[in-house]
C-alpha cells in the first residue's frame, strides 16, 4: 500500500498510465480478433534488401514516427516554462529549415537531384542556423519587446512556410541521395531518427541536471520580476528558451525531410505545433509556465504517436480517426486535470474513513 | 546591443523594400521602353509609308499593319492578361500544372500571366480571384481548392465581364464559368481496375486482395479514383482489405504502408496508391518491411499521375502500371481562350487525353465501358518527354 501511494505520487504516474491505456486497447483488440494478444508489442529482426537487418514492429514504429514530435516537445517545454506561452511557429519553422537545407543541397531552382551540390554537413548547418535565427526572432519579440508569445510566434507561423516556398522556387525539391536519406532511414538495425531523438533528450537532460539552467528557467516562469530582482537575467533566459525551441524545430525538420528525401514545404511539420503543445500538456505540465517535467512531455509525445499508430492498427477509417483521437485526448486531459485528481483523492479518503469507522 | 539589433533589423527591412521597389520599377521601365520602341517603330513605318505614299500605297498599308501587329504582340496593352489561382504545389503533378501554364501563357506567346499560389488556403484563393477582378484581367483560370462556396465570387467575375475557366478540380455550386478543362478521374480509376483484371487473368492470379492508399479525403481525384476502382472490384468480387488516406504525400504513403505491412502481413497482393508521391512512400515502407513488389514479384503496385519520377520507377520495374492524370491543361485552356477570342462558344466540359503506362510485359489489352484502350510502353524517350 505504501509503495502504491509512492507510485501514485510520482509526477510521471498519470502520463505513463495514459500511454499504457492507449497501448492496452491493442491487446484487447488483438485478443478479440483471435490473434496473438501481444502481437502489437512484438519486436523482431527483419532482413531487407535496402537497409540490411532492421528492427521491425509497431513499437518501433511509434518510437520512430514519434521522433519529430518528441524533439519539438523538448523545445516547447522550455518555452512554455520560461514564458508561460506557446511557440506556435515550430511546424512552419521545421518546413522552412527543411526547405532551406534541401535548397542548399540541391542548388537553387533544381527540383530533383541525386548528387549533393554542397557537402551534407553544410546543408545541415544551414538548417540549424535557420532554426536558430527563427528562434532568435521569436525570442526578441517575446523577451525584449514583451509581445505575447502566441502573437509573436504567429508571424513566423504564417510566414515561415511561405519563405520556404520562395527558397524552393515553389517546387518540391527532391534530394535522392543515400547519405542524406541516412538521417531518416536506419543506422544499423535502429532507425536513425530514434538515435537522434535519444541524443537530443540525453544532452538536454544532462544540461538541465548538471547546470542550474533548468532551475533558472523555472524560476523565471514562476515569477520573472522576482527572478530579476534575485539577479537572474530573465529576458536572456526567455530569449534562450526560444532559441533552443528554434534549434529543435530545425532538427525535427531535418529528420522529417530526410525521411522523404525531399523538401515538401506545404506538408512538412503541418499541424505539428499543435501536437507539440499537446504533448507538453499530456505530460502533466501546466501551460501557465513555471515548473516543468521534460520526461512527461516526451512521454506525451509518444502517447500521441501511439494513438495514431493504434488507430492505423485498428483499421479505423481515416475520416473517423480524428474523432477517436479527440475523444482519447479529452479523456487523458480530464484524468490529469487537478480538480479530477482532487475528487479521486477525496473519494479514497472517504473510503479510508469509512474503513476506519467500521474498524 | 538592443538598439544595434533593432537598427540592423530596420535597415535590413529597408534594404529589402528598396530592392523590391527597384525590382518592380525596373520591370515597369522595361515595359515602358518596350512600348516606346514599338510606338517608334509604328511611327517610322507610318512616316515611311507617307513618304512613299504616291509610289506604293499598298506596301505602305502593309507596313503600318505590320507595325501595328508588332505593337499588339509586344506592348502591355495588346497582350491578353490572365489571372491564374493555383491550388498550391503539394506534388510534382501540381508543379507540372503550374509550369505548363507559365510556359503556354508566357509573354513571348502574347500573354500576361498573374500567377498566385494559394497554398491550399481556400479563403486566399477567393481573395486572389477578387484581386484579379480589381486588376481587370481578360481571363481568370481557377483550380478550385474546394468544390463549394464559389457562387458569389463567380457572380462578381460575371458582373465584371471576365470569363472564368475552371481547370482540374470541379466547382459544384455554380455554373457561372465558361468551361471546365480536366481529367476524368472516374475513368482513371476504372482503367486501373480493368487493367488489373486483364493482367491478373494473363498471369493466372485468381484472388485479388487489394490495399488502397487514397488521396486527400473528399478531393475529386480521390473520389473518382476510389469509385472507379471499387466499381470494378465489386463487379469482379475482389477484396479491398483497407483504404486509408495518405493525403497525396510521400510521408503519408510511407506511414500508412508501414502500418498495412504489419496489419495485413502476407495477406495482400495489390497496392493501389492514388498518386506517385504516395507510391514513393509506400515503396520505402515495403522495402523496410522486406516486401517484394513490382513486376515479377508477389505484390502488384498501381499508381496514378505518371509524373517523370513515377515513370522512372515504372521503367525500373518497381511500379507495375501508372495511370496518367494529365497536368498539362494549359494548351487546352489556350484553345478555349482562342475560341472565346474568336467569338465562338467553347464546350462546357473539356476532357484531356490521358495515357496508361507500363513495361511491355505488363501491357495487356483492356476496355473501359466498351471502349478499347491502348497502353503506352515506358521508354527513356517517353520519360524525357513527360512533364
Amino acid at each position: 500500500m505504501k509503495t502504491w501511494n509512492k507510485i501514485k505520487s510520482w509526477p510521471l504516474f498519470l502520463p505513463v498510465v495514459a500511454l499504457i491505456l492507449v497501448m492496452a486497447v491493442n491487446i484487447i483488440y488483438d485478443a478479440a480478433t483471435g490473434s496473438n494478444p501481444f502481437s502489437f508489442f512484438m519486436i523482431s529482426l527483419r532482413n531487407t534488401t535496402t537497409s540490411g537487418t532492421i528492427l521491425y514492429g509497431r513499437i518501433i514504429d511509434i518510437i520512430n514516427r514519434g521522433s519529430e514530435v518528441a524533439i519539438l516537445a523538448i523545445g516547447m517545454t522550455l518555452v512554455v516554462s520560461a514564458s508561460a506561452g506557446t511557440d506556435i511557429s515550430v511546424g512552419s519553422v521545421m518546413s522552412l529549415c527543411a526547405s532551406f537545407m534541401c535548397m542548399m543541397l540541391a542548388g537553387y531552382g533544381v527540383s530533383s537531384t541525386t548528387t549533393l551540390a554542397v557537402p551534407l554537413i553544410i546543408g545541415l548547418l544551414c538548417a540549424v542556423v535557420m532554426g536558430l535565427v527563427c528562434g532568435a526572432f521569436n525570442g526578441t519579440l517575446v523577451a525584449h519587446l514583451s509581445i505575447q508569445p502566441m502573437v509573436a510566434t504567429l508571424i513566423l507561423y504564417s510566414a515561415a512556410r511561405a519563405i520556404g516556398l520562395l527558397l524552393c522556387n515553389d517546387l518540391i525539391v527532391y534530394v535522392r541521395n543515400p547519405s542524406f536519406a541516412f538521417i531518416g532511414a536506419f543506422a544499423g538495425p535502429i532507425p536513425t531518427p530514434i538515435i537522434i531523438t535519444a541524443i537530443c533528450i540525453i544532452v538536454v537532460s544532462l544540461v538541465l541536471k548538471k547546470t542550474a539552467l533548468g532551475m533558472y528557467i523555472q524560476s523565471v516562469g514562476i515569477n520573472a520580476k522576482a527572478s530579476r530582482i534575485a539577479g537572474l537575467n530573465s529576458k536572456l533566459l526567455i530569449f534562450l528558451a526560444y532559441m533552443l525551441c528554434g534549434l529543435f524545430a530545425a532538427i525535427a525538420g531535418i529528420v522529417a525531410s530526410s525521411r522523404i528525401t525531399s523538401a515538401d514545404s506545404n506538408n512538412i511539420g503541418l499541424y505539428l505545433e499543435m501536437d507539440a503543445i499537446l504533448s507538453v500538456a499530456l505530460g502533466g505540465n501546466s501551460l501557465g509556465g513555471g515548473k516543468f517535467n521534460l520526461a512527461g512531455s516526451i512521454i506525451g509525445a509518444y502517447t500521441i504517436q501511439a494513438i495514431t499508430t493504434t488507430l492505423y492498427a485498428l483499421g479505423v477509417s481515416s475520416i473517423q480517426a480524428p474523432v477517436f483521437k479527440a475523444v482519447i485526448v479529452i479523456l487523458i486531459v480530464v484524468i490529469e486535470a487537478p480538480p479530477f485528481k482532487a475528487f479521486l483523492r477525496r473519494q479514497s479518503a472517504a473510503r479510508a474513513a469509512a474503513k476506519g469507522v467500521r474498524a | 546591443m538592443k538598439k544595434k539589433l533593432l537598427g540592423t533589423l530596420l535597415s535590413a527591412a529597408m534594404v529589402m523594400s528598396l530592392l523590391a521597389g527597384c525590382g518592380s520599377s525596373a520591370a515597369t521601365d522595361a515595359a515602358a521602353d518596350a512600348a516606346a520602341t514599338v510606338e517608334d517603330a509604328a511611327d517610322d513605318a507610318a512616316e515611311e509609308a507617307q513618304a512613299e505614299v504616291v509610289e506604293d500605297v499598298e506596301a505602305a498599308e502593309e507596313a503600318v499593319e505590320e507595325a501595328a501587329a508588332d505593337a499588339g504582340a509586344s506592348s502591355d496593352g495588346g497582350n491578353i492578361s490572365i489571372g491564374f489561382a493555383q491550388v498550391g504545389h503539394e506534388s510534382d503533378w501540381r508543379t507540372a500544372s503550374t509550369k505548363s501554364c507559365q510556359d503556354v501563357f508566357s509573354e513571348a506567346n502574347g500573354y500576361d500571366l498573374s500567377f498566385v499560389d494559394c497554398d491550399n488556403d481556400e479563403a486566399a484563393q477567393k481573395e486572389a480571384v477578387r484581386s484579379f477582378i480589381e486588376q481587370g484581367v481578360d481571363y481568370i483560370i481557377i483550380d478550385p481548392i474546394i468544390a463549394t462556396g464559389w457562387d458569389t465570387v463567380l457572380t462578381e467575375c460575371e458582373d465584371a465581364g471576365i470569363p472564368v475557366i475552371v481547370i482540374d478540380r470541379t466547382i459544384d455550386d455554380s455554373d457561372k464559368y465558361v468551361a471546365w478543362v480536366g481529367s476524368n478521374f472516374l475513368t482513371e480509376g476504372k482503367a486501373a481496375g480493368e487493367w488489373l483484371k486483364a493482367y491478373a487473368e494473363k498471369q493466372g492470379i485468381g484472388e485479388i486482395n487489394a490495399l488502397v492508399i487514397s488521396g486527400s479525403t473528399g478531393a475529386s481525384a480521390q473520389i473518382g479514383r476510389s469509385d472507379g476502382f471499387k466499381e470494378i472490384a465489386d463487379r469482379e468480387g475482389w477484396t479491398i482489405l483497407d483504404e486509408q488516406t495518405g493525403d497525396f504525400t510521400e510521408a503519408g504513403g510511407q506511414e500508412v504502408m508501414e502500418s498495412y505491412c504489419k496489419s495485413y502481413e502476407g495477406k495482400f497482393n495489390v497496392v493501389v496508391c492514388q498518386n506517385d508521391n504516395e507510391a514513393f512512400g509506400a515503396m520505402t515502407a515495403m522495402d523496410n518491411a522486406g516486401v517484394a513488389y513490382g513486376p515479377g514479384n508477389d505484390v502488384i503496385l498501381i499508381s496514378f499521375d505518371a509524373c517523370t519520377a513515377g515513370l522512372e520507377d515504372v521503367k525500373a520495374g518497381k511500379i507495375s502500371a501508372d495511370f496518367e492524370c494529365n497536368p498539362l491543361a494549359a494548351p487546352f485552356v489556350e484553345m478555349v481562350i482562342q475560341q472565346l477570342q474568336n467569338g465562338e462558344t467553347p464546350d462546357k466540359e473539356v476532357y484531356m487525353e490521358e495515357h496508361w503506362y507500363a513495361l511491355p510485359d505488363q501491357i495487356v489489352d483492356f476496355s473501359i465501358d466498351g471502349a478499347a484502350q491502348t497502353m503506352t510502353e515506358v521508354t527513356d524517350d517517353v520519360i524525357a518527354a513527360q512533364y
